[in-house]
């Protein structure tokens, strides 16, 4: 019974990938994206693989269609919709070569991989000198922490490459439209009831993170999505981009994770932590993470500055 | 045996999905294609929760606590589509809007 | 097959039965309205009697209290997604 269900979730998800991209509505392409990353995060789940379905169902479900529905407005507005010509034929052949391109290779690369275990044992042989009982955390802030630590950086820039487009005149403004909502009206009093929840699951995110399936990437999404719907529902507006507070919180993670890290290479080791105290280091790492995680995830989403400070 | 009947219970409801995605296809309104979006979440959650039963798997249930927080996200953002520059909402009238 | 077993089992039955319900309504039924009519009762009950059966599963008072919370935040996104996009398909209707 589970052989059915496994094939009939890998038809579904070819099924919703190829109407993504050959799909002639926009709209219905952001539609089967969506569908798409919830798909993804049950083949995640089926493979036991459950951090990565956490993210997956954060990142691909969530706040993906926010921002392509983002996206799709910006389209709108600027009636790039009603472009109907067709893109020239080298220009999509291209894009096919180039994507068959990369999936060929992620396929080698698959192929290509030792059988066996891999690093499984290793891993579990060492996690207990971090005292976590995540074997994923355990490889994503102990065994490979420069990965991770690069990885935020990556998030970082990318910041930094979305607020280069403002236009000089609102520098260091607020993002976003200027949500306004009715005030009594559903919207509104959904943009109240889901926050504390909100909060909730990300605060247990990141607390169960040492020892199950979680973590500071996961928590932060689900910060970041709390973030967008108060602002979508009006109730608060998008802080200015020039306040030195929302600014120390975004490089509050890669920061303190970088001052770890070189603290580490102080003592001997770059990137190690101190025998006995691993695990206060990683956990304060990970909260440090979660914050900044949060803001520029959401920020990422909101676009550069449209209105002056 | 119970797992069998978990798994059996999740692939009837991968199907209702299946059968979902025909309406995200024909629309033929923006809000059709949505509505079938928030019936395949809806149907990802129910399918969480029977794959982390049909393993026995608490921290299984983790990830449709989630699909169910942000299950509503893409349908907020849709909505306010309709209204201008994405920044209304669909239920103040046109007199009190901005 | 123990009676617990044979409770479940009509559980999960009858969540299958409100997801497909939910899926025929959103194919056959005529208009918009309608369809998301269909939508929300069904996809609710659904994963309403999908969370009971998997509750019984565990018998577990926190596992239960924990699908409990997925139950209803997927109650409540459901209540307002159906109220907002049903206004929202009012208005696209009366723009085009």
């Amino acid at each position: 019974m589970s052989h059915a269900f496994d094939l009939a979730l890998c038809a579904l998800i070819l099924g919703a990938a190829v109407l993504a991209v050959t799909g002639r509505n926009v709209f219905g392409a952001i539609v089967f994206y969506v569908v798409y990353g919830v798909l993804l995060a049950l083949a995640w789940l089926i493979l036991g693989a459950v951090d990565v379905a956490l993210a997956e169902a954060a990142i691909g479900a969530g706040v993906t269609g926010v921002l392509l529905i983002g996206a799709w407005q910006g389209l709108a507005d600027a009636g790039g919709l009603e472009d109907e010509a067709p893109r020239p034929v080298f220009l999509r052949l291209a894009a096919v070569a180039g994507a068959g391109a990369l999936g060929g290779l992620i396929a080698l690369a698959v192929i290509s991989l030792p059988g066996g275990d891999g690093l499984t044992l290793a891993v579990v042989d060492n996690q207990d000198r971090l005292e976590l009982g995540n074997p994923v955390n355990a490889v994503l802030l102990g065994f490979r922490a420069y990965d991770t630590l690069l990885e935020t950086l990556v998030l970082t820039a990318a910041l930094a490459a979305v607020w280069s487009l403002t236009r000089t005149r609102v520098w260091g403004g607020v993002p976003g439209p200027g949500h306004v909502t009715r005030p009594d009206g559903v919207m509104a009093s959904f943009g109240r009831l889901l926050p504390p929840a909100g909060l909730l699951v990300a605060v247990y995110l990141v607390w169960v993170g040492a020892d199950a399936p979680g973590g500071a990437f996961q928590a932060g999404t689900v910060l970041a999505a709390v973030w967008i719907l108060i602002v979508l529902s009006g109730l608060q507006d998008e802080p200015r981009l020039n306040s030195l507070p929302l600014r120390l919180m975004i490089i509050a993670g890669p920061a303190v994770f970088l001052g770890a890290g070189l603290a580490g290479a102080a003592a001997g080791a770059v990137m190690g932590y101190p025998d006995g105290h691993a695990k206060s280091v990683i956990l304060v790492i990970e909260y440090a993470l979660t914050l900044s995680i949060a803001a520029t995830l959401a920020l990422l989403i909101a676009g550069p500055a449209r209105r002056a400070p | 045996m119970m797992d069998d009947l978990f798994m059996l219970a999740a692939l009837g409801v991968l199907l209702s999905v299946a059968g979902a995605l025909i309406r995200a296809w024909r629309g033929p309104s923006r809000a059709d294609r949505m509505m079938s979006a928030q019936l395949i979440g809806s149907g990802g959650v129910g399918m969480a929760v029977l794959i982390a039963a049909a393993r026995s798997e608490p921290a299984m249930l983790d990830v449709a606590l989630v699909l169910a927080l942000l299950s509503a996200f893409a349908a907020l953002a849709f909505v306010k589509t309709v209204t201008p520059a994405g920044a209304g909402d669909p239920e103040a009238d046109e007199a009190d809007a901005p | 097959m123990s009676v617990m077993e044979t409770i479940i089992a009509a559980l999960l039955a009858l969540g299958v039965f409100f997801y497909f319900a939910g899926t025929i309504g959103l194919l056959r039924f005529p208009d918009t309205h309608s369809r998301l009519h269909a939508l929300t009762k069904a996809d609710n009950l659904g994963l309403g009697f999908i969370v009971i059966a998997a509750a019984l599963h565990w018998g577990d008072g926190w596992i239960a209290a924990k699908l409990a919370l997925v139950w209803v935040l997927a109650l409540f996104a459901a209540g307002m997604a159906a109220q907002l996009v049903a206004r929202a398909a009012l208005k696209a209707e009366g723009r085009e």
